[in-house]
């Protein structure tokens, strides 16, 4: 379990040190996106369309926050992530389209992205979910954002991080994913656990 | 009665204003029973990926509740549980004050607008829409007080929420089996660790309504009746020998309790309901009386604050 601190945007050497278990703090920009900004994302990336934001290298954090308007500026009140299980259906297109290398989200995420982060050099890591007052805390400021028209939530925040963390690594590029291991033990366990009830 | 020299706007502005204090409490500090949870919990840890986690989520505590920041992004499907005597003099105000002072909580606190059309997508902006904030209601006989209990239910929690009937033959067994396999299928998508609630009745929506009691009761708190206190402690066994563990990590508690809340049932149903919510369990309590004197029996720090 080493710790290590990046900055984006990140190389692909880099990412590619990273292994499941590992701890990352990360500084410099972070995007915003969820599942509506994934889906309109790839739909303009399919019509040869330019996106607001370049990602090669970049992170993109699983999260819709609580922001306020502070003398015509957005400030983040609270950023904790959401659940990443819902994007597996983009994640791979994405990986391979934006070259995004850090993916920050909670919850895991499947075979599919694995599979992405092996291939394109990428790594997909949890921040603990819950803990939006300490994700905000890492937010020094909001540069901007985009696709407002999709609702607060949705957008893509901008935003300015200084050592965010910890952030867990749960799938690295060699192909490792911490959440298959521990829910084949899991898996194990269960007949334990009907045995228990006498099921 | 209503209370001497108040007049009726400044009771109801004085009923919102409390709504607000509530919502902001929910919102930014944990009920003491889960924060004592998570705490015994830290305290207990050996694995050092999991205290690590543990310790975010003690840290997040403390920040959120010194810089009164909302402790969790997402606040949830802002649901009401309205205990309201007979005689309080305000109940039938009650759903436009709660909806008004739910739409200046989301702009002062703030909180993360909720509420979505389920055809468009579009967003209301205030957390007010079609049935949210969800009230519900409890009419207590010979009183004239109200009661008012908020949930802020997280999305990432309430996506494994089940209901089924099932065949009495199925019965207590299938039910318990619900349990154990809600709690495997969520992993760590529920941020763990978890209340889980199951609840049973003679419909659908009853055995709902149980099983968001089970969420409502504190943790740490047994079903009174002896039985069923037995099944509590023996799924709350269960469920922690699966091995999920914090976030889904492998280590320390998958669930800080589960709670089981029966109604009883029709000859030829048997439905069920299992409900999980994540550690950021925030629910708050306020009690006003026909005086207009508020309390806030969950927070009462809470109370000294003007």
């Amino acid at each position: 379990m080493a710790e290590y601190y990046l900055r984006t945007p990140v190389s692909e050497e880099d990412v590619r040190k990273l292994s499941i278990g590992d701890i990352v703090y990360l500084t410099g920009t972070v995007y915003t996106l969820r599942d509506a900004g994934h889906k309109r994302a790839l739909e303009l990336i399919a019509k040869g369309e330019k996106l607001p934001v370049d990602f090669r290298g970049m992170a993109i954090y699983h999260m819709g926050p609580i922001v306020k308007k502070k003398d015509g500026e957005w400030e983040v009140v609270s950023a904790g992530p959401t659940t990443s299980t819902r994007i597996e259906a983009y994640e791979y297109d994405f990986i391979e389209k934006s070259g995004v290398r850090i993916i920050i989200g909670k919850g895991g995420m499947g075979k599919r992205t694995a599979e992405a982060c092996k291939k394109f050099g990428a790594v997909y890591t949890i921040f603990t979910g819950g803990a939006g007052a300490l994700g905000a805390k890492a937010v020094q400021k909001i540069s901007g954002v985009h696709w407002l028209d999709l609702g607060v939530p949705e957008a893509i925040w901008v935003m300015e991080v200084k050592e965010f963390g910890p952030l867990f690594v749960i799938i690295d590029s060699k192909g490792n994913n911490y959440y298959e291991q521990i829910k084949g033990k899991v898996e194990q366990n269960l007949k334990e656990a009907y045995a228990k009830l006498k099921l | 009665m209503v209370g001497a020299g108040i007049s009726p706007q400044e009771f109801e502005e004085k009923i919102k204003q409390a709504t607000i204090k509530l919502l902001m409490a929910a919102a930014v500090y944990l009920p003491r029973d889960v924060k004592s949870a998570l705490e015994e919990a830290y305290n207990k840890e050996k694995g050092e990926l999991q205290k690590k986690m543990l310790r975010a989520i003690l840290d997040n505590l403390e920040i959120a509740e010194k810089e009164k920041r909302p402790l969790c992004q997402d606040t949830g499907a802002i649901l009401f549980y309205v205990k309201v005597g007979e005689k309080f003099p305000y109940m039938g105000s009650l759903p436009r004050i709660l909806r008004e002072a739910t739409a200046k909580a989301t702009e002062l606190i703030p909180l993360r607008p909720n509420v979505v059309d389920v055809i468009t997508g579009k967003n209301t902006e205030n957390n007010v829409g079609k049935y949210l904030p969800w009230i519900d209601w409890e009419i207590v006989p010979n009183s004239d007080e109200a009661e008012i209990t908020v949930m802020l239910k997280g999305g990432g929690s309430e996506a494994v929420s089940m209901m089924k009937v099932l065949t009495p033959a199925e019965g207590l067994e299938g039910a318990l089996k619900a349990v154990i396999d809600t709690a495997f299928d969520a992993g760590p998508r529920t941020c763990p660790p978890n209340i889980i609630a199951l609840g049973i009745g003679a419909t659908g929506e009853i055995a709902a309504k149980m099983a968001k009691k089970g969420l409502l009761r504190p943790v740490g708190e047994r079903h009174p009746d002896p039985k069923v206190a037995e099944i509590e402690k023996k799924l709350l066994d269960a469920v922690n020998s699966l091995g999920w563990g914090v976030h889904g990590t492998g280590g320390g508690p998958t669930a800080l309790d589960v709670h089981v809340e029966i109604a009883e049932r029709h000859p030829a149903t048997y439905a069920i309901s299992v409900m999980v919510f994540c550690w950021a369990a925030r629910r708050a309590t306020m009690r006003i009386t026909a005086d207009g004197k508020v309390t806030y029996p969950s927070h009462s720090f809470l109370e000294e604050e003007v």
